[in-house]
């Protein structure tokens, strides 16, 4: 029985880790090539989105049903794209866009796309970021 | 059964009416106490009894969602009165779909158990309760990491909405 107590405790031990690990970079901006090399695309624009891109910048946010985090992530963004002139905040249902999450490599929700006034994807945030985390993403992005 | 009918303030807000996104954590927490248990008492007969109590309660779960169900209840008569009003509420699909994932895997476990395979309880008791443990621990969303893999088995659901 102790046996048995000390090894469900390991186990409760490693899958708090390994949830460590998987999560302690979300929320923040990745680079768009380390983060994900495999995805083939690096720019969006209007015409790919259906919507007009920001001035400055534009998050591009991929949801699903069954996705707290996105809707948290939707709050937040919305309200910085509010706030902020030029920033822009697309959100789209990953299922409907399969053509989409296949050419950014798309493979859990959110992701958040965060491209330049160009269009240009310079990193992405997987996971809902903090209002600062948001804001801090827009460093990356030329004033 | 006292009736529990909706806080105005859920009636009052808008279109998908939200729950207390601390009642699936909670209901959570008592899964992964039983699971343990499981664990524990495996392979003993009454392992098999709290397993299919764990089978049980997401079956409930699942057909009932997160607000009918046993756990839901508690938290709503005992828990929740005492506490203060959440920040945000939470979308209620969410909690439900990690129920059916819950179901699939302990009821698994419990027919393979019964079919005499060995340690089947144990295995999916553990990863059972390392889903309700993360979820009631840190939030942890299955849906959500799990999206490629929906993707993969529904390809057509959205045709057949």
């Amino acid at each position: 029985m102790l046996f048995r107590l000390i090894g469900a405790i390991a186990l409760l031990a490693v899958s708090s880790l390994a949830w460590w690990l998987w999560q302690r970079r979300d929320g923040y901006l990745q680079g768009a090539t380390r983060a994900a090399p495999w995805h083939r695309e690096h720019r969006v624009s209007s015409g790919l989105l259906g919507v007009a891109l920001g001035s400055r910048a534009t998050f591009v946010q991929f949801s699903s049903d069954f996705c707290q985090p996105c809707r948290r992530a939707s709050v937040v963004l919305a309200r910085v794209a509010a706030e902020l002139p030029g920033v822009a905040h697309v959100e789209l249902d990953a299922e409907a866009h399969h053509e989409l999450t296949r050419r950014f490599g798309v493979l859990r929700t959110p992701t958040i796309l965060l491209a330049d006034h160009a269009g240009d994807v310079v990193g992405r945030i997987s996971g809902a970021p903090t209002t600062a985390q948001a804001l801090d993403a827009l460093g990356a992005v030329a004033e | 059964m006292p009736d529990q009918s909706t806080p105005a303030v859920e009636t009052a807000h808008p279109h998908p009416v939200g729950i207390d996104p601390r009642g699936p954590r909670f209901g959570a927490a008592i899964t992964a106490l039983l699971l343990v248990a499981v664990l524990l008492l495996a392979p003993a007969a009454a392992a098999r009894i709290v397993m299919a109590v764990v089978v049980l309660l997401f079956l409930i779960g699942v057909t009932a969602g997160a607000q009918g169900s046993v756990q839901g209840r508690v938290f709503r008569s005992l828990i929740r009165p005492r506490l203060a009003p959440p920040p945000e509420l939470e979308d209620p699909r969410p909690p439900r779909f990690a129920q059916l994932v819950g179901l699939v895997i302990t009821a698994l476990g419990l027919v393979l158990d019964l079919a005499g395979v060995p340690y089947a309880l144990a295995i999916s008791a553990g990863f059972a309760l390392v889903a309700a443990f993360l979820n009631a621990a840190f939030g942890f969303c299955l849906g959500c990491q799990m999206y490629p893999l929906i993707r993969r088995w529904a390809p057509g659901r959205r045709e057949a909405v």
